[in-house]
């Protein structure tokens, strides 16, 4: 018997009892809707991860204090008081594959302009920190390393600070008081948008790493150093020269451990893109379980279907049907039963993936490698949950059929 | 002398049914030849529906042998049988068993469904079946719109239409009134003369058993009388 005529007798049968067809695929239609939206929804996390950090730069290092035992008692992950400003100057001038560097400190006050106050958090960083992060100002401009030298009494403002301060002033020129000390404000940084949810990277002022430390804190420690490599492809080899280098400034003998942390970007980006490959994972699993389901209800419907047509089977077999032929007919309807509900289960998902970035907000990305996943997973769940009722079919006695009321 | 078509040789058949066994057929020995019509007789329970299943190769001899056309088919498998059905035997069943909901010319077509034949061919060859029982122009209505005559004139065309060795006819006017029984009847007949076809009829109705030039009886198993041999 050929296959078109196989298919073509498919679906008239199926068309005899449209309601229970539709119901039927409607399983397979929610699997695979299912698997492709959540599935999407995990890959648009992905996605969303990893421009976040291009948008950063792949070429970045941080470097940290290590953590200071006293006695054998570990204190936590930058605990040391050993990173100077004069380890950053080191590193820019020793370390031939890094470009920029940029000492920082941090700490929170409370601002005031006028009428107006608002407590945010101060970053002292290095004249270069706007080439380093990829963060230029919109308005005015950065601080330079002879205001840094100079320990200058001017900051730049995120666009979060500057509508709280300012609302629709214009803030350059302006004098800002933080913890009392007069700043001039020089610049606005462009927007940033929020990281986390709860953390917005624009509610914060920037001013020189030296102000920070002599004006508002009183240190003369830096709490971290931002490093960016020449080159992406360059960020070991700088990784491997700056932790040289420091062991040596820091007289740390052969075989000590470090008293501070060097972690790359790339290394960062990969773990957080594991952690969303991970979740991606998990929700395509989960909807998979849908699929099993519809899977199941095939095979129900597929058995109750062959119940139904024993006498039909049993004609068929009196007039010739083979075991095959037989086997093949209630196969190919449980094939086609999931093989349309597949089809149109792919649409519903993408559909459904559309309408979670619309309402949600969240990035969604389908691809075309989830939707032939989709795809052959659900026939082969139709091979699968078909092919047993198929087969009792197909072992049916012709005399005993033919005789079934 | 015409060829011979189907010789039964001491043919047995037992059905296990629990703990005992029932002796449906207890050595029956039978010849038919070609163009033959042939009338299997008896009451319920003689033996005549296992033999008929024997005959039609639905069903396979415990013992004894069955040649059809000198091929001894009583140790065929499953499929092999299948294939012999398909293209050897003609079934018309006392209830028709029509596909519901079809069209008289799909149900003509269903046994060249299972054949090596084009689909274009296998239309070709229905409408010619379905021409020859009288059934031109009914075609295309399905079977639910078609009177019991007419349902068992598809089967007829059926039967014919992948040009078997023989027709094997159960009780085919058990379902119908006296008119149409007559009109069926006629369409054996004709096809027997006229066309030289091989037909096996099964039935209780000693009236209609007179319409077949030869007739054997069937008792508890076995064949008690023979006629026009």
């Amino acid at each position: 018997m050929n296959i078109i005529k196989t298919i073509q007798i498919a679906f008239r049968a199926l068309n005899r009892n449209k309601m229970r067809s539709f119901l039927t695929a409607l399983g397979i239609i929610i699997g695979v809707g299912a698997v492709i939206a959540m599935v999407s929804i995990g890959q648009g996390a992905k996605k969303a991860v990893e421009q976040r950090f291009q948008e950063m730069g792949t070429n970045l290092l941080f470097i940290r204090p290590g953590s200071r035992s006293f006695r054998g008692v570990h204190g936590g992950s930058g605990t040391f008081q050993n990173l100077k400003p004069e380890d950053a100057e080191a590193i820019l001038k020793n370390c031939n594959a890094v470009q920029y560097v940029s000492p920082n400190v941090s700490t929170r006050a409370q601002t005031v302009y006028r009428n107006k106050n608002w407590n945010t958090s101060i970053q002292g960083v290095g004249a270069d920190y706007p080439l380093i992060r990829n963060w230029n100002v919109v308005d005015g401009e950065f601080f330079n390393e002879g205001m840094v030298k100079t320990a200058a009494k001017v900051c730049v403002l995120g666009n979060e600070v500057k509508i709280n301060l300012f609302e629709n002033e214009d803030p350059i020129g302006k004098i800002i008081r933080i913890k009392s000390i007069p700043f001039r404000v020089i610049g606005i940084m462009e927007q940033k948008g929020e990281a986390g949810g709860w953390f917005n990277r624009d509610d914060t002022i920037f001013a020189p790493y030296t102000t920070v430390q002599k004006r508002l804190m009183g240190i003369d420690h830096v709490q971290s150093i931002d490093v960016s490599a020449v080159a992406s492809e360059l960020t070991g080899e700088a990784q491997r020269q700056i932790e040289e280098l420091l062991r040596e400034k820091h007289r740390i003998l052969p075989g000590a451990e470090d008293d501070f942390n060097v972690r790359n970007m790339s290394d960062i980006a990969e773990s957080a893109a594991e952690s969303t490959r991970i979740l991606t994972i998990l929700l395509g699993g989960i909807a998979s379980v849908s699929l099993l389901v519809g899977g199941i209800g095939i095979m129900n419907i597929m058995l109750v279907s062959v119940t139904e047509r024993i006498r039909e089977i049993g004609i068929r077999m009196a007039i010739g049907a083979k075991e095959r032929d037989i086997l093949m007919q209630f196969l190919t309807e449980a094939i086609v039963l999931s093989g349309v509900g597949g089809l149109i289960g792919i649409g519903v998902g993408m559909l459904t993936s559309r309408l979670i970035s619309h309402f949600a907000g969240w990035q969604t990305v389908v691809s075309l490698g989830a939707i032939l996943l989709a795809f052959i997973f659900s026939g082969t769940v139709g091979v699968f949950f078909g092919y047993y009722p198929a087969r009792k079919a197909s072992k049916l006695d012709p005399i005993e059929a033919l005789r079934y009321e | 002398m015409n060829n011979t078509i189907i010789k039964l040789e001491n043919i047995i058949k037992i059905y296990q049914v629990g703990a005992s066994e029932v002796h449906a057929l207890k050595g029956v020995s039978l010849e038919v030849k070609e163009g033959d019509y042939l009338a299997i007789m008896g009451p319920s329970g003689s033996g005549k529906s296992t033999l008929m299943n024997i005959i039609g190769c639905l069903d396979k001899p415990t013992r004894g042998h069955y040649f059809l056309e000198g091929t001894d088919i009583s140790t065929f498998s499953r499929n092999k049988l299948a294939e012999i059905r398909n293209k050897k035997i003609g079934f018309v069943f006392q209830n028709f068993n029509l596909l519901p909901r079809t069209s008289a010319l799909e149900n003509a077509e269903l046994p060249l469904l299972y054949s090596d034949i084009s689909p274009k061919l296998a239309r070709q060859r229905a409408l010619e079946a379905l021409a020859q029982v009288g059934l031109k122009g009914r075609e295309h209505h399905l079977t639910n719109q078609l009177s019991g005559g007419e349902m068992q004139r598809v089967a007829i065309a059926r039967a014919l239409v992948n040009r078997p060795s023989l027709i094997l006819a159960d009780e085919p006017t058990g379902n119908l009134d006296s008119k149409t029984e007559e009109e069926i009847m006629s369409v054996f007949k004709s096809l027997n003369r006229e066309k030289g076809m091989t037909l096996i009829l099964v039935t209780h109705d000693p009236d209609i058993g007179q319409a077949a030039p030869r007739r054997i009886y069937l008792r508890d198993g076995l064949i008690v009388k023979k006629e026009g041999f």
